[in-house]
């Protein structure tokens, strides 16, 4: 007998997009700062990327098929960019025990315990780096700087971050003009000749990958758009008033992962609003509070801080931002 | 720019296959089946009983009240039952079985009607052919045309809006109609102005169908007061409170009509369809059809009689292509998929589509990973995700104070959800316990 015919209401076709499809394009979207961190950390950032990778898989693993005994979605790509995330999170010469902590609380923590993909509330990747630094901020902040030969690994050298020392510079009086000799150049902090977390590094490559989430329609340009103007708006207020105690807009916008987190982390779908109108708030709110944070907290960056502290008003902006909905508080008179 | 609808729509594969297939006509079938309920709103009473003798465009069934319609036969022949038979909602239906009369010529002589411009007929008299020629919206919505008709002295209308959009996939009925019907769908046109005294008509057509526009365009020129408009293509354009939008950028209030902002809408089939009843007196009997799909040999369009089985057509087409899995009424977007092909072409059926395997079936549904698609792409500004969410778990109230009850039911959320989602499925239903809730409470 021929297979029996179908029966299932409208619609009878589907755009081919799928769920691991868009988190495949997140991952390709990766592809350059993954290179760029290699080529400026060497060897260091592939094993540090490797070790957060598959231990974010090997959790998930563990914990669906032997904790909650429910179906094992380690392929569908998620856990994959959160081990991405998160190392693109964290300095390159992190201990490697560290690492596996630090994906043991983003994926059984912050993403298994609320429920698994689609039901966290807050950013997996983010909420590993952030114990991370709550726990260790030694190891945390210690940064190591871009090699020569970038094939050794690279413990011993050790430098700050540009907003690591501007805050240093700012604490103990001195001057931006002073501190800025000290910076490396823009042009450096747009390529990624810097010192700071494994992918937080290029602008550039992190550019590259973003447009191509956009285009791909993977995300929409509202948070990065407007997270990144809002940040350079108002630092480039306080830098007006004042250029020798606030440092310029580009090197906000260009340092402390603030393009990372406009493309990658605040776009994280499952813990962004889903309307453009709350996706606007929600990006406002992330630059008030990471700018809050660097210039006036004890932090030099507040990123990700920013954006675990707007994760937790997601439900809320959805529920007072929705869609103009069609034919709402039209007189039903012509016009 | 080409004109469109601001908020959200999609654009799916287009498989417009049939666009440069002529009408032809079906072959007289043998028997066919009428059933009573081919419109929305009162079922008509069958007034002809078993045995009678009926002739071509003879009453069979007569309009049951205002919003319903009268059906009349497409053939010459002798009612042999009045049956329960599933029609096209998958329901069994009463219904009229009629076998056709071999020996009767009238079945086999083409009728012809050439092209016939002069409007004679006063307002009330045009109105009047309407109501008793059973015609009813052809785009697929089938509600009785001559209600939208029915306006009050004190109306507004100042605009109507012919819906040449034909935005779903597969479909290209109205498409041909109109490059081979122009003249007579711009006269249709006119005797509506005529009718309901309105000075302005603008005829909806999307871009994809630009011989259309031409042909429309050069049909309409003697005639200033009527304009074609070509749309961007984006789907549900075809749905009237999108089109009016995109034409007139007028929106139709929450649980208002067309009417409401000066428009009255009417499809191209329609508009056809009131022609032949005001100029020749002749009743709805027959329609086209396109009968679609990736792997059938001849998918063309056809002028079918109202009753005729599907396996008919599909018979026409080069029979059931091997691998078939679902039998749709209508295009992909909003069709009904149906069991088999013993359900008759009623007056709703725009096409027939016939889909494979790997289309047929649904994946299994994922996770909601919030990426908010099903938001951007809903036309009417509803939160697909949420209303899904609200009607799973029973929470009718919220449900319907999130507007649920305006969703137009054009499936953009369904078809975008990477996470392949059932979301019209769940709005679907909770609507109609929605509606059951407000019936049970009055």
């Amino acid at each position: 007998m021929a297979d029996p015919i179908i029966i299932s209401a409208s619609p009878h076709v589907h755009s081919a997009r799928t769920s691991k499809k868009v988190m495949y394009d997140v991952l390709y979207a990766l592809i350059p700062a993954f290179l760029v961190s290699i080529y400026v950390f060497g060897i260091s950032a592939l094993i540090l990327t490797s070790v957060a990778v598959i231990s974010c898989l090997v959790f998930e693993y563990i914990i669906q098929k032997y904790l909650l005994k429910t179906k094992v979605t380690i392929t569908d790509g998620s856990a994959l960019i959160t081990g991405i995330l998160l190392a693109f999170n964290l300095p390159s010469n992190l201990p490697i025990w560290m690492i596996i902590i630090g994906a043991l609380i983003a994926i059984g923590v912050a993403k298994l315990s609320f429920g698994g993909l689609g039901y966290n509330i807050f950013n997996p990747a983010l909420i590993g780096r952030v114990f991370l630094l709550v726990c260790f901020p030694v190891q945390m902040t210690s940064w190591p700087t871009a090699v020569e030969n970038n094939l050794t690994l690279v413990d011993a050298v050790t430098g700050e971050t540009t907003l690591g020392i501007i805050k240093e510079g700012l604490m103990y009086g001195e001057t931006m003009s002073t501190i800025s000799e000290q910076l490396p150049s823009t042009m450096e902090l747009f390529i990624g000749i810097t010192s700071g977390s494994a992918g937080e590094m290029s602008a550039l490559a992190l550019l590259l990958g973003g447009i191509f989430l956009i285009v791909r329609k993977v995300i929409t340009w509202h948070i990065p758009i407007t997270m990144l103007v809002t940040m350079g708006v108002m630092t480039g207020i306080f830098w007006l008033v004042n250029p020798e105690q606030y440092a310029n807009p580009l090197i906000h916008l260009l340092s402390g992962g603030a393009i990372l987190g406009a493309f990658y982390m605040a776009t994280d779908l499952v813990t962004s609003p889903m309307t453009k109108k709350g996706m606007v708030i929600f990006a406002i709110g992330i630059a008030v509070i990471t700018v809050v944070i660097r210039l006036f907290g004890a932090y030099p960056e507040g990123v990700s801080f920013a954006i675990l502290i707007m994760n937790a008003f997601v439900p809320l902006i959805d529920k007072y931002f929705k869609p103009r909905r069609f034919g709402n508080k039209i007189k039903s008179k012509i016009m | 720019m080409l004109k469109t609808f601001p908020k959200g729509g999609i654009h799916p594969e287009e498989n417009k296959i049939t666009s440069s297939k002529a009408i032809k006509k079906m072959p007289i079938p043998k028997v066919v089946y009428v059933p009573i309920a081919q419109h929305i709103g009162i079922p008509s009473e069958i007034i002809v009983d078993k045995k009678d003798k009926v002739e071509i465009g003879q009453v069979i069934a007569k309009s049951g009240g205002f919003v319903s319609s009268n059906i009349h036969s497409p053939i010459a022949g002798t009612v042999t039952k009045l049956d329960m038979i599933v029609d096209t909602s998958g329901y069994k239906k009463q219904c009229i079985v009629i076998r056709t009369d071999q020996k009767n010529e009238t079945n086999f002589e083409e009728p012809v009607f050439p092209l016939k411009k002069e409007i004679t007929m006063d307002q009330k008299d045009i109105l009047q052919h309407i109501t008793n020629s059973g015609i009813v919206g052809l785009g697929g919505a089938t509600f009785p045309s001559h209600v939208k008709l029915d306006l009050k002295n004190d109306n507004k209308v100042d605009c109507l809006i012919i819906n040449g959009v034909e935005c779903e996939p597969y479909l290209t009925a109205d498409h041909r109609l109109m490059l081979e019907k122009a003249d007579e769908i711009i006269v249709g046109i006119q005797i509506l102005m005529h009718a309901l005294h309105i000075n302005e008509a603008v005829i909806g057509i999307e871009n994809n169908k630009k011989d259309a526009i031409k042909v429309l365009k050069q049909a309409a020129q003697s005639d200033k007061r009527i304009k074609v408009a070509a749309l961007q293509v984006k789907y549900p354009q075809g749905s009237e409170k999108q089109l009016i939008k995109a034409i007139l950028k007028r929106e139709v209030p929450k649980g208002g009509l067309p009417m409401d902002v000066g428009v009255i809408v009417h499809n191209v089939g329609t508009i056809f369809a009131i022609y032949q009843a005001v100029q020749y007196n002749r009743p709805l009997i027959e329609r086209v059809v396109t009968v679609t799909g990736k792997n059938i040999e001849n998918a063309s369009n056809f002028w079918v009689k109202i009753g005729t089985p599907i396996k008919d057509l599909v018979e026409e087409v080069g029979g059931m292509p091997e691998g078939t899995r679902k039998i749709v009424n209508g295009g992909p977007m909003m069709g009904k998929a149906i069991k088999n092909t013993d359900v008759p072409v009623t007056k709703g059926t725009s096409g027939i589509l016939l889909i494979s395997e790997n289309e047929a079936s649904r994946q299994e549904a994922k996770n909601c990973i919030r990426c908010g698609q099903c938001v951007f792409v809903c036309p009417m500004g509803l939160e697909p995700h949420l209303l899904m969410n609200l009607s799973e778990k029973g929470l009718y109230e919220r449900l319907a104070s999130e507007d649920a009850m305006t969703c137009i039911e054009c499936g953009s959320c369904s078809y975008v959800c990477p996470s392949h989602r059932p979301l019209l499925d769940y709005i679907r239903f909770g609507k109609s316990i929605i509606k059951k809730l407000n019936t049970a409470k009055n």
